[in-house]
């Protein structure tokens, strides 16, 4: 059984369509018992970071998830969801992550190398590449996607990992690079949603139902 | 400029009255085109990037009545979909998000209950709240906002409003034209430009495309970050879609005419499809997704 946690923010019907689409068998959940029970888990979000995390403690979902994470199991990060996997992000102020991967979210605006021109939010479909040091995505969740494949976006912050092997794939928007899908062993975030990027992102769905990760 | 680096979405407008897709000509004399769901998948296989449901006559039944189209949509669509149209309150979008869609589209409603754009932003996330602008050029050559899909006037200065719509949390503007919705003759550039230069967060430009060579330019003079299309797409469609004969909203006749296009409008109007009106793009160095069109 996959797990959609629900913590109250974000479309979690669009995430279960998707699942099931691709043959997965889904929970959607705010009860820490379901979550300790799951096979995997997605956590999904729109929204902002500190709402996010309150909505999280608010239901006492926070140990169950890191346990989880670490006992190994297959946990996804969508969006917030992604985010919140993080140390800290700077969003209204500073507020700490779940601490499941190194690094930190920081507004795509405060980055020296984004052109002021551009909008924010960045919104729509944006290719993803391999990280330098990142010989095949075989194995995970990107595992026979295309390299330069569009997924759709739609965010004001981005996720720097700390550490390089965690960079699973990059994509650009005005002029800035950054990190479109983290990973650290079983969790795995996607700044995009792959519930809405087509054919490319049921791709990504289908992996994460029937592979390991 | 932006259309160098990022990615341009098209996005198909389909307006719904009762059960039918319909297209209007500055937002009325509606015509019966077919049913919603079949062009909305048809556009999804074509590559199309959002799709955009507009209720045309929410506002005078004072809701929004989309939710069936969005569910079915939803079920077997999977890219992005904003639905507008007598959006009046929070709930009203939570209803709308539950049934599937990604974003809601609020124009009306902003005017009684402008801080109803912070409300949405604050529940929902600010990607959720996109404000739609209908904008009309008045005498002494401002332009001004409209309601009530065109039917109403508000006296307000468009750019104030965009000033005010940003400043409260929208993610997004889609700004309507509605001296050139439905007319062909292309985006009103210098309302688009205006606001793209204006506002810190997405434009997407919509009403008057009639050719392929209007999203050119509305995209790289006017600066628009996507495009909303009707006409020149329906039109394209329109041939090979049953409809819900047995709904008597809108005029029948349009669909039944052989070729199904009247004289004014078939010249100014070049029927494309979404792949065609994507491969122009690209042809004039405008990035935009191509191929990955949803399963056929």
């Amino acid at each position: 059984m996959i797990v959609i946690v629900d913590f109250g923010l974000g479309n979690l019907f669009n995430v279960q369509r998707a699942i099931e689409h691709e043959g997965g068998e889904v929970l959607i959940s705010n009860n820490s018992g379901a979550i300790r029970s799951a096979e995997k888990l997605v956590l999904p979000g729109v929204g902002n970071f500190r709402a996010g995390m309150t909505a999280l403690q608010e239901r006492g979902l926070v140990g169950c998830l890191i346990e989880r994470a670490i006992d190994g199991i297959p946990l996804l990060g969508i969006c917030l969801g992604m985010q919140l996997l993080m140390d800290e992000s700077e969003e209204n102020g500073h507020t700490r992550g779940l601490g499941l991967i190194p690094g930190k979210v920081s507004y795509i605006r405060n980055q020296r190398t984004f052109d002021q021109s551009c909008k924010v939010p960045n919104v729509g479909w944006r290719a993803l590449f391999k990280n330098p040091g990142i010989d095949t995505w075989q194995g995970s969740l990107l595992e026979g996607f295309d390299e330069g494949a569009d997924c759709y976006f739609v965010h004001s912050l981005c996720v720097k990992p700390d550490e390089s092997g965690d960079e699973l794939a990059y994509t650009r928007y005005g002029g800035l690079q950054y990190c479109a899908v983290t990973r650290r062993g079983n969790v795995t975030g996607c700044q995009f949603h792959p519930e809405k990027s087509g054919t490319a992102g049921l791709k990504i769905i289908h992996n994460f139902v029937h592979g390991d990760k | 400029m932006s259309e160098a680096i990022n990615k341009i979405r098209v996005i198909p407008r389909l307006d719904v009255k009762g059960t039918n897709l319909v297209k209007g000509v500055h937002l009325e004399g509606l015509r019966v085109l077919g049913l919603p769901f079949e062009f909305a998948m048809l556009y999804y296989q074509g590559g199309a990037d959002e799709l955009l449901y507009m209720d045309t006559v929410a506002s005078l039944f004072g809701r929004n009545n989309l939710h069936d189209i969005v569910k079915k949509t939803a079920a077997n669509v999977y890219i992005p979909m904003t639905v507008g149209g007598g959006v009046r309150s929070v709930d009203d979008v939570r209803g709308l998000l539950n049934a599937g869609a990604d974003k809601v589209a609020i124009n009306t409603a902003l005017f009684a209950n402008p801080e109803l754009v912070s409300r949405v932003a604050d529940a929902f996330g600010t990607q959720c709240m996109v404000v739609s602008i209908e904008a009309v050029k008045v005498a002494d050559g401002r332009y001004e906002c409209l309601t009530d899909n065109g039917r109403e006037k508000t006296g307000v200065d468009v750019f104030e409003w965009v000033d005010r719509v940003v400043g409260m949390g929208a993610g997004e503007i889609l700004l309507t034209s509605v001296d050139r919705e439905g007319t062909g003759h292309g985006y009103d550039m210098e309302l688009v430009e205006a606001v793209a230069r204006q506002a810190p967060i997405p434009v997407i430009a919509s009403g008057g495309a009639g050719k392929r060579q209007h999203v050119v330019d509305v995209i790289k003079q006017a600066g628009a970050d996507a495009v909303a299309v009707a006409s020149i797409l329906h039109y394209d469609l329109v041939g090979r879609v049953s409809h819900d004969e047995s709904s008597g909203e809108g005029n029948l006749d349009f669909k039944k005419r052989t070729g199904g296009m009247q004289e004014q409008l078939r010249k100014r109007i070049e029927p494309t499809s979404v792949e065609e009106l994507k491969a122009e793009m690209v042809r004039n160095n405008i990035d935009t997704r191509m191929g990955d069109g949803g399963p056929r």
